[in-house]
């Protein structure tokens, strides 16, 4: 807790990103982006924890993320991604989709494209609730239940799906490729193969039961058939797209809404969840997962039964430790990272050692040092 | 009526001409100020089509005072939550630590504020900063007081006072480093009023080590240099605390005292005149102080000093006096006091109420006085102090801070917790307040009502819903309208929607949403009408799978579990007419009774209305040709009920026999 490091921003912050770095390289990040909401002007700010250009000569390097530059945004920031290191796309509740270019010579943000109302209701604006990209391929979805498809290298719609959801799609998620998932407000997650022309999804997967709204989506950096989700209820649920159509395991984790699930994209062993609740938590599978999958059964029957039906004769290795999860057998642990606060967490990015989020009580906080 | 205490600020309306009639509105926040239309006898010209709005609370829109907020929101639920935790006897520690988080988070908004300041070119906005911190450097000068004073309350009052003093003459320590960094420190020009300023602060640990520095310029007057060192090394300071008795340090103190009127009496400094200067400030001499006003600077400061060397034992109960004394012997008898002044002699005069309510007037934001109100009530240093209007002062103070906040396009969020802790009329403010939150997007929505939740303001959640579910009905968004209507348990909404859905149904014959109403699951019951649409989409459904018995089943059941609405019976009994046609028997002898009778009951209630009621006929005046439609469709029914019927009779008797 002592790595923390949280500063006051003015503004209240609904979405923090870290810039990508190059994969060779086995730096730390240290650019980060950050966006506001419900502030009367929005903003897209650029924010850096390192000290290069700034002189570090001044009374130390205190670790403090000092802003680098920012652009104003038309709307809230319902969502941001870095679609490389020098772009930013952002969503907007004002149903715009735009792609912000940051130049990190002279540290200025420009607007590079913007889609303007690219989802929107006959007569009214419809908020893009979030994007997700693969360059150059930019995903947006919205209230109004559209999904569309942008390049990002031509500035244009390639594909848009109508009547994609008759209710929110709250969060986007890439499977592969050319598969995305979508999470909505009645607890359904839908699978979209862009490779088919029809404009229905080809596979649902539900919550059974309360329909209860989900609100974010990860997916395992490896293995491609696992996701999480966080919803209303502020229940973790690990789910495997090819095995059933209901969640693997589900697991408790917060007292209101999460807002955002990220599994560690280097150490997907590790996943940090945030939610309405003030909380920001660090799960972590204890040990490694070459138990016999009978072993690995949880406490309730059906969590066995689940267990159980991992791919039959299958290797062993493959059976994720995330679809055997169980907090009762201590395999689970979770661990709470933020000082006690009472305001939403809005938004976490995690990259190599370090954590960022983004709160409401119009804070951001740096750890540096998580251990993974 | 009470008179008022002080004549109310005007705020001039920037308006073309004269001799307007002005209209307002109140807000919480604000006021808008319009022209009206009332035009005087002969009076002429065209009315100005602007809307003015003023603010009361200019301060709340300060980005860096925002922090500020922000931040004194945390430390503020953190202290509603300490009476519970902490038995009584640690408690005053943590208040004292409280009170001081406070401070530093001011401490540290001036720092930012006069950093922007030194920053920014304009000079409007410099002054605006400039402004901003001397206000700031004020509440922490009272809150300062206010916690030496009252939440402090311990034996080493003066110890405390001298401190408070220190932090806040702070141009002492700044000419110090000048002098200190300069060449020769001794030589320097300031070098004298650091010292003498050191010595009127009781720092004389300081005071001796520039001395020091002096006495190695002029060796001659070594002794004299000496002499003063152990004059100041041998000062007594009271500590009520340690171990030392009131009648030894009194013993002492005489002592003390004493030495340093005789070397005075013998003119030992005599060659000296800084030195002298410095003697007559330790004997306590009251005209050499005043007559070096420009080094004390303050009338508290000069309190603080008389009270050091004349009057080292004072009791808090002795302050107001030395206070109303030094006030009158350091002002100007002509001028009138400042604001500051009063609030500060009211402190010392143990007037909280007053000093609360001579800052809520001088002050032009409600944070400060709402914060300090809430520590002094929690300090239990208020008595029941009733007002004439609401509730007591404290929550009094936090509604009007935490309305000014929900008047803020962003800041709202954070006043919810400041009306949770009011306790008599919190909770009303809170759901008058949150109903009138512009709702731009679903995702501040869910956080709305996430806190309307969480506090069983169920009318507001209610209501919320309501509006996210007129918004998505008339950008023809049935599915999400439906959600939201769930949501709030909304049955008559619901109903409302499902017969939306129908109606499309009806003109299109084929379902939107399917994804929805197929997985409403325990959510169908919520009204009548939407259990319907839930199990005539599984009639669909059951029929698509070509599962006619269960189909068959359930669609009559639709009708004599009279579930069905009576407007849909028609469309039922069509749905019914290719079950009826299929080659094997779907429905029972006994199933097509029950159809038969409904199709008599719908066509026999149909009659009588019809012909009862002409005025309902004139209304609902169908044209001939569907009226005709109907009939082919009724006698359509028939033969296909008659025909079933005579095969079932055919085929449960065969399979009886």
């Amino acid at each position: 807790m002592e790595s923390i490091n949280a500063k006051y921003v003015s503004q209240k912050i609904s979405k923090v990103r870290w810039r990508p770095v190059s994969l060779s390289s086995l730096q730390q990040p240290e650019i980060f982006a950050t966006g506001s909401w419900d502030n009367e002007d929005n903003t897209v700010s650029i924010w850096t924890i390192g000290n290069n250009g700034i002189s570090s000569l001044e009374e130390g390097f205190d670790g403090d993320p000092k802003p680098l530059c920012e652009h104003k945004h038309a709307g809230d920031v319902l969502d941001l991604q870095f679609l490389d290191q020098e772009k930013v796309i952002t969503a907007s509740s004002t149903g715009g989709v735009t792609i912000l270019r940051y130049n990190n010579n002279n540290q200025a943000l420009s607007v590079s494209h913007q889609w303007a109302k690219a989802h929107h209701y006959p007569c009214d604006n419809a908020p893009c609730t979030s994007v997700v990209c693969s360059s150059p391929e930019i995903v947006s979805v919205g209230e109004d239940g559209r999904i569309i498809v942008y390049r990002a290298d031509q500035g244009g719609i390639i594909r848009t799906i109508e009547n994609a959801d008759s209710s929110t799609i709250h969060a986007v998620t890439y499977l592969r490729t050319t598969e995305i998932l979508t999470v909505n407000s009645i607890g359904q997650l839908k699978i979209w193969d862009f490779r088919q022309q029809s404009n229905s999804p080809s596979q649902i997967l539900s919550l059974s039961g309360d329909r209860a709204p989900l609100h974010c989506v990860d997916r395992h950096p490896n293995q491609q058939h696992i996701v999480a989700t966080g919803g209303q209820d502020g229940m973790l649920c690990v789910w495997d797209v090819r095995q059933r159509n209901t969640p693997f395991s589900l697991m408790e984790a917060h007292s209101a809404e999460m807002w955002e699930v990220h599994f560690h994209p280097m150490n997907p062993d590790h996943l940090f969840t945030c939610s309405e609740d003030g909380s920001l938590l660090h799960w972590e599978i204890s040990s490694p997962s070459d138990m016999p999958s009978f072993l690995q059964g949880g406490r309730n029957n059906s969590m066995v039964s689940r267990s159980a039906m991992a791919p039959a004769g299958g290797n062993q290795s493959l059976i994720n430790a995330w679809l055997s999860g169980d907090s009762s057998k201590g395999r689970l642990e979770t661990t709470h990272m933020l000082p006690s606060q009472t305001l939403s967490v809005n938004s976490l990015d995690v990259l190599g050692q370090c954590l960022v989020c983004g709160t409401d009580g119009e804070a951001i906080f740096v750890n540096r040092q998580i251990p993974v | 009526m009470e008179e008022v205490d002080v004549d109310p600020t005007i705020t001039n309306i920037p308006i073309s001409s004269h001799g307007k009639h002005l209209g307002f509105a109140c807000g919480p926040g604000d006021i808008l100020v319009y022209e009206t239309l009332y035009k005087q006898s002969g009076a002429s010209g065209s009315c100005s089509s602007f809307i003015h709005e003023v603010r009361k609370d200019e301060e709340i829109h300060s980005p860096i005072l925002r922090k500020l907020f922000n931040e004194s929101h945390h430390i503020f639920v953190g202290l509603q939550t300490i009476q519970e935790e902490i038995p009584s006897k640690n408690k005053k520690s943590q208040f004292v630590s409280i009170s001081k988080n406070y401070r530093s988070v001011i401490r540290a908004c001036i720092e930012e504020l006069q950093q922007v300041a030194v920053n920014t070119k304009d000079s409007a906005v410099c002054t605006q900063y400039g402004n901003q911190v001397s206000i700031l450097l004020a509440i922490e000068l009272i809150w300062n007081l206010c916690e030496v004073l009252f939440i402090d309350a311990v034996g080493a009052l003066l110890l405390h006072l001298l401190d408070w003093v220190r932090l806040h003459k702070g141009d002492v320590d700044e000419k110090a480093t000048h002098v200190l960094q300069s060449e020769s420190p001794a030589e320097h020009r300031d070098y004298w009023d650091v010292v003498v300023g050191y010595v009127l602060q009781g720092r004389l640990e300081e005071v001796r080590q520039l001395l020091v520095k002096q006495a190695t310029l002029q060796p001659a007057a070594r002794n004299m240099f000496k002499l003063m060192d152990n004059l100041l090394s041998k000062m007594p300071f009271y500590n009520p605390g340690g171990t030392q008795t009131p009648t030894d340090f009194d013993v002492k103190w005489r002592h003390w005292h004493e030495e340093v009127d005789r070397c005075l009496q013998d003119n030992s400094f005599a060659s000296n005149p800084h030195l002298e200067l410095i003697a007559k400030i330790l004997v306590g001499d009251e005209d050499t102080l005043l007559e070096h006003k420009e080094l004390v600077g303050t009338w508290y400061h000069f309190l603080v000093t008389r009270l050091l060397y004349c009057h080292p034992t004072v009791k808090s109960t002795e302050l107001h006096f030395y206070a109303h004394s030094c006030m009158t012997m350091f002002l100007d008898p002509r001028s009138v006091p400042e604001a500051l002044d009063s609030i500060l002699l009211a402190a010392f005069e143990f007037d909280i109420h007053q000093v609360i309510k001579d800052c809520s007037i001088a002050l032009n934001n409600w944070w400060f006085v709402a914060h300090l109100t809430d520590l002094l009530d929690h300090c239990q240093l208020l008595q029941s102090h009733n007002l004439h209007f609401g509730s007591n002062l404290r929550e009094f103070l936090l509604l009007e801070y935490a309305s000014g906040l929900f008047s803020h396009h962003s800041l709202w969020q954070l006043a919810v917790d400041y009306f949770d802790h009011c306790p008599e009329f919190g909770r009303v403010y809170l759901e008058l307040q949150m109903e009138r939150i512009p709702l731009d997007t679903e995702r501040k929505a869910l956080k709305v009502l996430r806190i309307c939740e969480q506090r069983q303001m169920s009318e507001q959640v209610r209501s919320i819903c309501k509006i996210m579910a007129m918004r998505a009905l008339r950008n023809n968004r049935l599915g999400s309208a439906l959600s939201w209507s769930i949501r709030a348990k909304d049955a008559a909404f619901a109903t409302l929607i499902s017969e939306r859905f129908l109606q499309d149904y009806c003109s299109r014959g084929s379902f939107s949403d399917l994804d929805l109403i197929d997985n409403l699951g325990p959510a169908m019951l919520l009204s009548d009408r939407l259990t319907f649409l839930g199990k005539y989409r599984e009639f669909h459904k059951l029929y698509g799978e070509k599962r006619f018995r269960e189909a068959a089943k359930l669609l009559l059941s639709l009708m004599t579990a009279k579930i069905a609405p009576r407007s849909f019976w028609m469309t039922l009994l069509t749905d019914a007419l290719p079950l009826l046609e299929q080659k094997e028997v779907i429905f029972t002898s006994e199933q097509t009774y029950e159809l038969i009778f409904c199709l008599e009951e719908l066509t026999s209630s149909c009659n009588t209305t019809t012909a009862t009621t002409t005025a309902a006929a004139s209304m609902t005046d169908t044209p001939m040709q569907e009226e005709d439609l109907e009939v082919t469709k009724v006698e359509l029914l028939r033969l296909a009920l008659a025909r079933n019927l005579a095969m079932a009779i055919v085929n449960e008797g065969t399979v009886e026999v």
